[in-house]
């Protein structure tokens, strides 16, 4: 075993060598370090990298280890942090100016459980201005590329977090998914994301894009090292009041069932078809295939309203936008621009924010300003609503039916930087199929399930019902158990490494 | 100089009408969506967290216990209780608010449909309250400059102690056929709001310190309409004076302009303490639009029935049920308790009778001397630096004999100075009235050599002139002498 393949090790399979004192964390913090400063380079992944911190906190896990303390099952892991978690001491600029340089005085409920359980924090990643985006290239501090093929994007928001997991960057990275942050990036860099049920994991500390949808989760390399972090930032949280009480358990047993038989499966009739590349359909096809073949019950069903979420979703969600974002003004933290004396507070609080917000962000906060309005309020943000309800009952008469639900995660496959910056329709798209799930707050998840022709990742997305997110684990785990099987090994391992690269598989 | 109307005349050509908005600052220990403490003028900003600081990624916690009082209040304001209930944010942008939303409710409140009855000067009204609902203030802004508002200020100190601190705002219909006695009706509901606060122990009610403010909506309509007239909001109204004198302020200008066939602008207006005049502040014609919403970080507030009904039960005595029974415990007439009530020291007696004194005694001190004193110093009873335990004190003193009426003003006039308790002013001023025979007699025995005609007369049995001769001994003893064992020595000496 070199150095070089502890980075393309699974985070549970480093957790054992760690355990058997065949390796430190510092050793393992150390090697992590020196692949970043090797990629980050050409990737763009980390904005703050804590070389300083993530090696004292390595040395304080070993020095806990080393003095017989139990340690959690993730303890002396390095893992990557979405910029939008509140860290303290440590930058967090949400990918925008106007919070460049800001150093939170408080740290994330997920920060402290990371933490508490001895994770060691590398730094923070690249994701699009205030989670705005699927392609990370809307980060005030440039985009983050694909470690796949660098002149693709690595999904958005958490493009950062993605992109760092994919690359061997860090084995572990958490995110957060308001309409498909999490599980798109994953499915464009062949990694396991997850948006937890609505509430299952704090929002505490998560700079808030619309409340109602934000939902942080885990980003990992494999469906097992996914639940094990799940379980660790998971759990009720009195700060967070719309944090679900009791704390998710069975996650990781469900990663490692590789069960499928007799699970009620359904295709989403609605989330196919027009739109969606042919790769990511016979991917797709061939997953459900595969589930039909492991003894699952595969029936077909229909979610009407899905149809109508994504509409839905750019009301409620730059409604939303438009209140949490008010509170950048320039008065207390962050940028603060034309404050020249001549300017009193109102002027110094437009030019801020004038010069302060991307393209993307003021967009939105423009068209939640307009939802909300008086006079347009129950057209828009009212209907929206409206339809918020039906997409979440169509969710209600599936799962009458079904165990699961299942469609690709996303239409396309990585698309290229800069192809979508002057379509913002065309850029919401991507998120067409993950957006039911934060309207209706259930479970769900993106797995790989192969390659493009040109070789590029697809994922599945998988959905499941409110607080049974030990499904997703189930079908996951099994789904990459049987792949990894037919592939010889991850599907990380066929992509073609960057020149920079540490890492090796063994 | 703004054109004002004679009272008589408004009432002759106009019938008012007049709303009410009173926000209550609550006294819980903690703030609205926050752990910070409440305690008022604590040194600025050292009362914050990264919640009541609206820093990026915080989110609020209701307070279960500002949920408990506002349940409270609008039990005592016979209200119904929302059994769902969802903030709001109320979006504006303004350096006070940390955020920029106000969090507060808005068409769910938590209390709804109440009423409150009044008596003025012998007449009843009913006032219609149409919600009571929980919201959180805003921090203090300080405008450094010789303006003193935002606009045209040197710059501005911001001040968040108070930011998130629990309010509830109670909000009346509009409150119609009260004539002439508007100004006095309006007065006695936020009397009377005060009065319900303090027994329910949700707030110290203290006007002067902002926890318990009154925004005043004023409207004027001809004698007869059905239609309301275009009303104008007075805030800034912070004492229960104020409260009538900006409503007759508003009635009479308002008048003036309508019988010149012209027209009120719905605006806000400023109450000026100073002149007792109202100015025009923010137009509500440029109002803003909030744009509210369900606040989706906090779930609805959902009280069960059981919780509402227990805490129905710990609903203290309505005001005018107490009023009647306290009538009876201290043997007061009709025209006795109006006075009480006219200076609001219902309260201060009560606390006073409770730590011992007599009902008649307490009474008398705090109507009588005591009002006096408030009223000089233009301050509100129970501002006056005396606790109902001074009061007491001193009725038991006097009681004793020990002190007379005389002596225990100067004791009132020590303890309001800050010299102490009751008794340490008695102590310390050397104020006891002598009964010490051996003195007295002295001093008798003095006066009636100095002034041999008077004794002769008093030997000739004209007892009235007595008189003359107490009141020489009460003034060699400084007025510490129990005049009426001064009279039994002279008698005895010429009887």
């Amino acid at each position: 075993m070199t150095e070089m393949t502890l980075l393309t090790k699974p985070a549970h399979e480093l957790a054992a060598l760690l355990r058997a004192g065949e390796i430190t964390s510092e050793e393992l913090t150390r090697v992590h370090l020196e692949q970043i400063e090797a990629l980050n380079p050409t990737l763009n992944a980390f904005l703050a990298v804590d070389a300083v911190g993530a090696l004292a906190a390595a040395r304080d896990i070993d020095a806990r280890r080393a003095a017989g303390e139990e340690l959690g099952p993730l303890a002396g892991i390095p893992i990557a942090v979405k910029d939008n978690f509140c860290t303290r001491d440590l930058p967090t600029t949400c990918g925008s100016r106007m919070l460049e340089g800001w150093l939170p005085p408080y740290d994330a409920t997920v920060i402290t459980r990371l933490r508490e359980a001895g994770l060691v924090i590398l730094g923070k990643t690249n994701m699009d201005e205030f989670a705005m985006g699927s392609s990370t290239e809307t980060s005030a501090f440039g985009p983050t590329r694909n470690p796949w093929d660098t002149d693709r994007i690595p999904g958005g928001s958490g493009g950062g977090s993605s992109a760092a997991v994919a690359g061997f960057l860090a084995p572990l990275a958490v995110g957060s998914d308001t309409g498909g942050s999490i599980r798109q990036p994953g499915a464009v860099t062949g990694t396991v994301g997850v948006k937890p049920t609505y509430g299952g994991v704090s929002r505490y500390g998560v700079v808030a894009m619309a409340s109602s949808l934000d939902q942080p989760g885990p980003v990992a390399r494999t469906v097992l090292d996914a639940a094990l972090l799940h379980e660790v930032i998971g759990g009720h949280d009195p700060r967070d009041s719309t944090s679900i009480p009791g704390s998710p358990t069975g996650l990781a047993e469900a990663a490692r069932m590789r069960d499928v038989r007799g699970m009620r499966v359904g295709v989403v009739k609605e989330l196919g078809g027009e739109g969606y590349d042919a790769d990511v359909e016979a991917a797709f096809l061939g997953a459900v295939e595969l589930l039909k073949e492991a003894g699952a019950d595969v029936i077909e069903v229909s979610c009407p309203h899905f149809t109508y979420a994504l509409s839905a979703y750019y009301l409620i969600h730059p409604a939303e936008v438009s209140s949490n974002l008010a509170r950048f003004d320039a008065m207390r933290y962050g940028l603060r621009l034309g404050d020249d004396g001549t300017n009193g507070a109102e002027a110094v609080t437009s030019i801020t924010r004038g010069e302060g917000f991307g393209r993307e962000v003021k967009r939105r906060i423009i068209i939640g300003t307009h939802a909300l309005s008086s006079g347009y309020h129950d057209q828009y943000y009212g209907s929206a609503q409206k339809v918020r309800t039906l997409v979440a009952r169509d969710f209600d008469a599936a799962f009458e039916l079904c165990d699961v639900l299942v469609s690709p995660t996303t239409p396309t496959v990585a698309f290229r930087l800069g192809e979508r910056m002057d379509d913002p329709l065309a850029m919401y798209k991507a998120d067409l199929c993950t957006i039911p799930s934060n309207l209706a707050g259930n479970a769900s998840a993106s797995f790989p399930v192969g390659t493009s022709e040109e070789g590029l990742p697809i994922g599945l997305q998988v959905m499941a019902p409110p607080l049974a997110d030990d499904r997703l684990y189930r079908v996951g785990g099994w789904l990459e158990a049987v792949l990894e099987e037919k592939w010889g090994g991850p599907l990380l391992q066929q992509m073609t490494p960057l020149p920079e690269t540490k890492a090796v598989f063994a | 100089m703004t054109e004002m109307l004679d009272y008589d005349d408004v009432l002759e050509n106009f019938d008012p009408a007049i709303g009410l908005e009173v926000h209550v600052e609550l006294s819980t220990a903690s703030k609205m969506f926050c752990g910070c403490s409440t305690t008022f003028g604590a040194e600025p900003n050292s009362q914050t967290c990264p919640v009541c600081l609206g820093l990026p990624g915080s989110l609020p916690v209701v307070n279960a216990k500002a949920v408990e009082s506002a349940i409270r209040i609008g039990l005592a304001l016979n209200c119904q209780i929302a059994p769902w209930g969802r903030f709001a944010r109320k979006n504006y942008f303004y350096p006070d608010m940390t955020k920029n939303f106000q969090t507060s409710q808005y068409d769910e409140p938590i209390a709804h449909d109440g009423w409150v009855d009044l008596e003025v000067e012998g007449e009843m009204f009913r006032i219609d309250v149409e919600r009571a609902h929980m919201e959180e203030d805003a921090g203090k802004l300080t405008h450094v400059g010789t303006s003193g508002r935002i606009h045209g200020a040197e710059y501005s100190l911001l001040d968040y102690n108070r930011a998130g601190t629990p309010l509830i705002e109670i909000v009346t219909r509009p409150i119609l056929g009260t004539g002439a006695k508007a100004p006095q009706v309006a007065k006695a509901y936020v009397s009377h709001l005060r009065d319900l606060m303090r027994a329910l122990k949700v707030s110290d009610v203290r006007m002067e310190h902002g926890s318990l403010r009154c925004d005043a909506n004023i409207s004027l309509a001809p004698k007869g309409a059905v239609e309301l007239g275009i009303r104008t909001e007075t805030k800034n109204v912070n004492s229960l004076r104020s409260v009538e004198r900006a409503i007759t302020f508003e009635m009479r200008r308002q008048g003036a302009l309508l019988l010149d066939g012209g027209r009120v602008k719905q605006e806000t207006r400023h109450f000026d303490e100073a002149t007792g005049t109202t100015r025009s502040g923010r137009s509500k014609e440029e109002a803003q639009d909030y744009r509210y919403f369900a606040e989706p970080d906090l779930v609805p507030v959902a009280p069960s029935a059981e919780w509402v009904e227990e805490l129905r039960a710990t609903l203290p005595e309505q005001p005018v049920a107490r009023r009647k029974r306290l009538a009876g415990e201290w043997d007061t007439d009709e025209l006795a308790m109006r006075d009480i009530v006219a200076v609001g020291a219902m309260d201060m007696i009560e606390e006073t009778v409770a730590a011992g004194a007599a009902p008649q005694a307490a009474r008398k001190w705090w109507v009588g001397e005591l009002a006096r004193r408030a009223n000089e110093g233009g301050v509100e009873l129970e501002e006056l630096a005396i606790t109902p335990k001074d009061v007491a004190e001193v009725c038991a003193l006097v009681a004793s004999g020990e002190l007379n009426d005389k002596l225990a003003r100067q004791v009132f006039e020590g303890v309001l100075a800050g010299e102490g308790s009751a008794r340490e002013v008695v102590d310390n001023r050397g104020l006891a009235v002598v009964s010490d025979d051996g003195a007295l007699k002295d001093a008798v025995d003095k006066a009636i050599a100095a002034n041999p005609d008077v004794a002769a007369r008093i030997r000739d049995g004209k007892h009235q002139a007595i008189g003359a001769l107490i009141g020489q001994v009460m003034k060699a003893m400084r007025g510490q002498a129990d005049a009426a064992r001064v009279r039994e020595l002279v008698l005895e000496e010429l009887g």
